[in-house]
């Protein structure tokens, strides 16, 4: 008989037997997803042409961008950072392609410019924040301003229209009858998901959010991955802001104002944990999912923008709530078993 | 102050505390007169922090009575300490580091003026009559962030003054002190016993308390030793008092014959550290004792690149060994870990399995890739190596034990299969049988040639299991030992200071 074996089955009755059915737990993995089918459902219900697969696409394209901001942030936040300057890169790099493809530079040449324009902003984000060791909310606090600023500048506050952009199909194709920024979309989501759940980059990931003191102790370089999640999350936006600059076949110096803020929302409300640490990168994507159907949603209701963001913010705190009763009950819960 | 010994000031009767399962105090008793500078002294976990908690009013006893100037007191909270004249000069301050000395000393009690306006005046005022009075010079503007430990401390104490403390509790006042601040200390405090005060004096360093106490009264593991007068009694006495229990054959180990040297230090300096001088041989365990704060820590982080060094070398089975980070170090075969588990060692949300394989994940990666089946085996392995229950693999590892979460923090470094292991306070807030383990382990790496350094402030531990003990005071090493027959008090007496001074020298005249 081969013991390994024996031990292996050993294991698993043993967890069989000890794990009872744990309603935090469940919710922890699952929640989130309950909830979307839930709002999907009342939507398809009380919204008049929601159920519809175009609408569906549409909701996709609509939340792409946003999507793509709240990919990288996660990584951010996971690591217990926070990163404001997303919104500005958006705009930086939108200008940076635009003008890029109106130089006659190629469509991929273009393209990539304005991620690395991204990312390259994420390296002064994230240099700042691990070298210095300055609060990164201070930091791309300031970054969002004088990008934002950079952008005005480049376009001397006037958007570019570029009427024949050679990479507009990013904004506006279809590939096979879905939307080319929806493909992106999903590209990136299972990107950053491997790198998070399959590679030893991902587990010093979460664990510099986890107890960065720790983390260096057991031979995390910290530094650096602090550094680089803010260059991901850099192009991350720089890619976004390419993709909004296709999509409107033109360089606006007002793209992406107050991006951030929906990306930070889509990211907590999918379970993340500001604090560091805790999370998914699925989360993250229903997140996106759940604010882009509360919106189409509401339009389609032809609820007034007004009460959409009252009830867009009434959304997110109940969802942070829920959050952190969740912790809470588990303190809790170890006070009793004492 | 005529009548002083007859009625005392404070008076502890057959005082109990309990946390869960741990007897922190047992019916112990405790005297303070009027005008009398009391040492109180016992190893860590001997139970003082929690007296001092319960006069604090921070925690309420189980048992017993309190009774101050005869009368029986109820100390709920720090509130009612405060009013019956009890003040606590804790080691962590109490005061506002941005504001100036002048708002911290009237903090809570500011005086106005007439409309309602702070009265400025006034306040430097008291604050300069309040520093007088325990004849400390210190500008009242100054803010108290730019004032030394010292002084700060200094203007905490004339604080508690200010509201007329009868009772002043110092915990480790000098600990963080240069000399000369320590002499103005001691200053201060004589000044406050001819004035009436009793003073609660808590310390380890025999020769302070010899030169300060009038008594000393000892704890051991939460009960009452004795108490003794200063100049009927000497240090070798206190030591004897403080670590004189039995030990168990807890410590038994195998007969072990160390090898070359593997971990070779050579005047290793950084901070206020060094120089250090030690080596570890291939199978050999070597403990580090000394007092809280002689410096056994930020050595252990010295050789694991954890603090810059500012001078020495470290080599590593004749390899030199220059980390600028502990990625660095465990390159070069060097494991630690560290005192801390939950803030330092362990990443408590995570699971077990990840806990455990972090720092080994370049072993089970294939072009940044985790090959996650074998890097599980692997974890379950050193799992099942340390008796740790398999299922708890997926659990996050604060939802074990202190002890399992202590094996959770050692399996990484066995995973990792280190050459030179620091172990920093292996056995903490472990419980006996968990500790017993640890030790049959240290004794197994040992045994398979592995170098070890154990920093321990268990005293029976530090002896017990190692083959030479190194004893550290004030950042140096005082003294080295073989184990076999060293006895604790001889350790202590190193560790404190107390051997170099002849017997019987300190007590006051």
């Amino acid at each position: 008989m081969n013991p390994e074996k024996t031990s292996d089955t050993a294991l698993r009755s043993d967890m069989l037997e000890k794990e009872p059915f744990d309603f935090a737990k469940w919710w922890d993995r699952v929640g989130i997803l309950v909830v979307l089918l839930a709002l999907v459902a009342l939507m398809a219900i009380i919204a008049p042409n929601f159920a519809r697969v175009d609408n569906f696409l549409n909701i996709a394209r609509a939340i792409s961008v946003n999507a793509i901001l709240a990919a990288g942030l996660t990584l951010v936040i996971l690591t217990a950072g926070i990163d404001l300057s997303v919104g500005s890169i958006v705009a930086v790099s939108g200008v940076v392609s635009v003008l890029a493809a109106m130089a006659g530079i190629p469509a991929p040449v273009a393209v990539i410019a304005g991620m690395a324009a991204g990312a390259l902003c994420g390296v002064v984000n994230g240099a700042l924040t691990a070298y210095l060791a300055l609060a990164p909310f201070i930091v791309t606090l300031g970054t969002m301003t004088f990008l934002r600023g950079l952008a005005y500048t480049m376009t001397a506050g006037q958007p570019i229209v570029a009427s024949d952009l050679n990479f507009k199909a990013l904004g506006n194709g279809y590939l096979a009858g879905v939307p080319v920024p929806v493909i992106v979309m999903l590209v990136v989501y299972v990107a950053v998901w491997f790198l998070l759940e399959r590679t030893r980059y991902g587990r010093h990931v979460y664990a510099v959010g986890g107890n960065a003191e720790a983390a260096q102790l057991a031979g995390v370089r910290v530094k650096r991955v602090v550094t680089s999640v803010y260059v991901i999350a850099g192009a991350c936006a720089g890619l976004a802001g390419v993709i909004f600059a296709a999509r409107v076949i033109s360089a606006q110096p007002t793209a992406g104002t107050g991006y951030e803020l929906d990306a930070i929302a889509a990211v907590v409300l999918g379970g993340t944990s500001l604090a560091g640490g805790r999370g998914r990168i699925v989360g993250t994507l229903i997140g996106s999912v759940i604010l882009g159907v509360l919106s189409t949603g509401l339009i389609l209701m032809n609820v007034p923008f007004f009460t959409q963001l009252l009830i867009k913010g009434i959304v997110i705190i109940v969802a942070v709530a829920i959050d952190s009763l969740k912790q809470r009950q588990f303190i809790f819960s170890r006070i009793f078993k004492r | 102050m005529t009548t002083n010994s007859k009625q005392p000031l404070l008076r502890l009767e057959a005082v109990s505390k309990r946390f869960g399962a741990t007897q922190a105090l047992n019916s112990v008793q405790f005297e303070l007169r009027t005008g009398e500078v009391h040492a109180l002294m016992g190893e860590n976990g001997a139970g003082k922090s929690t007296l001092m908690k319960i006069l604090a009013g921070n925690i309420q006893r189980d048992g017993g009575r309190i009774l101050l100037n005869g009368q029986e007191v109820e100390i709920r909270s720090p509130r009612d300490a405060r009013s019956l004249g009890i003040a606590i000069i804790h080691q962590e301050l109490n005061t506002v580091p941005a504001m100036t000395v002048a708002e911290n000393l009237s903090l809570g009690h500011e005086p106005r003026t007439r409309f309602g306006m702070l009265d400025r005046r006034r306040a430097l005022a008291d604050a300069r009559s309040k520093l007088a009075r325990i004849g400390a010079h210190i500008d009242p503007r100054r803010s108290l962030g730019s004032l030394s430990v010292g002084m700060q401390q200094m203007v905490e104490i004339a604080r508690a003054v200010s509201e007329d403390a009868r009772v002043l509790v110092l915990d480790e006042p000098t600990a963080a002190l240069s000399r000369g601040e320590a002499q103005q200390l001691y200053e201060i405090i004589r000044q406050m016993r001819s004035a009436g005060v009793g003073l609660i004096y808590i310390s380890h360093r025999m020769e302070e308390v010899w030169q300060l106490a009038d008594r000393v009264t000892v704890f051991r593991d939460g009960t009452f030793v004795g108490t003794g007068e200063m100049d009927r009694i000497t240090p070798q006495d206190v030591v004897r008092m403080m670590v004189g229990r039995s030990v168990a054959d807890l410590y038994n180990h195998s007969a072990r014959t160390p090898g070359k040297i593997v971990l070779d230090v050579a005047g290793l300096a950084g901070g206020a550290i060094g120089p250090v001088n030690f080596n570890v041989r291939a199978g050999e365990v070597v403990s580090m004792a000394g007092l809280i704060g002689s410096g056994r820590t930020e050595v252990g982080r010295l050789v694991f690149g954890a603090d810059r060094r500012s001078a020495g070398t470290v080599r590593i089975a004749g390899r030199e060994s220059r980390p600028s980070d502990p990625f660095e170090a465990i390159a070069d075969g060097i494991a630690m870990v560290p005192e801390n588990r939950k803030e330092q060692g362990l990443f408590l949300d995570h699971s077990v399995e990840n806990n455990i394989a972090i720092s080994s994940l370049d072993h089970f990666t294939t072009a940044g890739v985790v090959r996650r089946g074998e890097a599980q085996k692997a974890a379950l392995e050193q799992m099942k190596r340390l008796r740790l229950r398999l299922n708890a693999l997926e659990l996050p590892v604060k939802a074990l034990s202190g002890g399992n979460q202590q094996k959770a923090a050692l399996a990484r470094w066995l995973l990792r299969d280190s050459e030179v292991l620091i172990l920093d306070e292996p056995t903490r807030g472990v419980d006996i049988g968990a500790k017993r383990e640890i030790y049959e382990l240290i004794d197994e790496l040992a045994r398979a040639g592995k170098a070890i350094l154990v920093i321990s402030s268990d005293l029976p531990e530090a002896i017990g299991i190692s083959d030479r003990i190194l004893v550290m005071r004030e950042g140096r090493i005082v003294h080295e030992l073989p184990s076999a027959g060293a006895s604790e008090e001889e350790v202590m007496l190193h560790a404190t200071g107390a051997s170099s001074k002849p017997e019987n020298e300190g007590a006051r005249q």
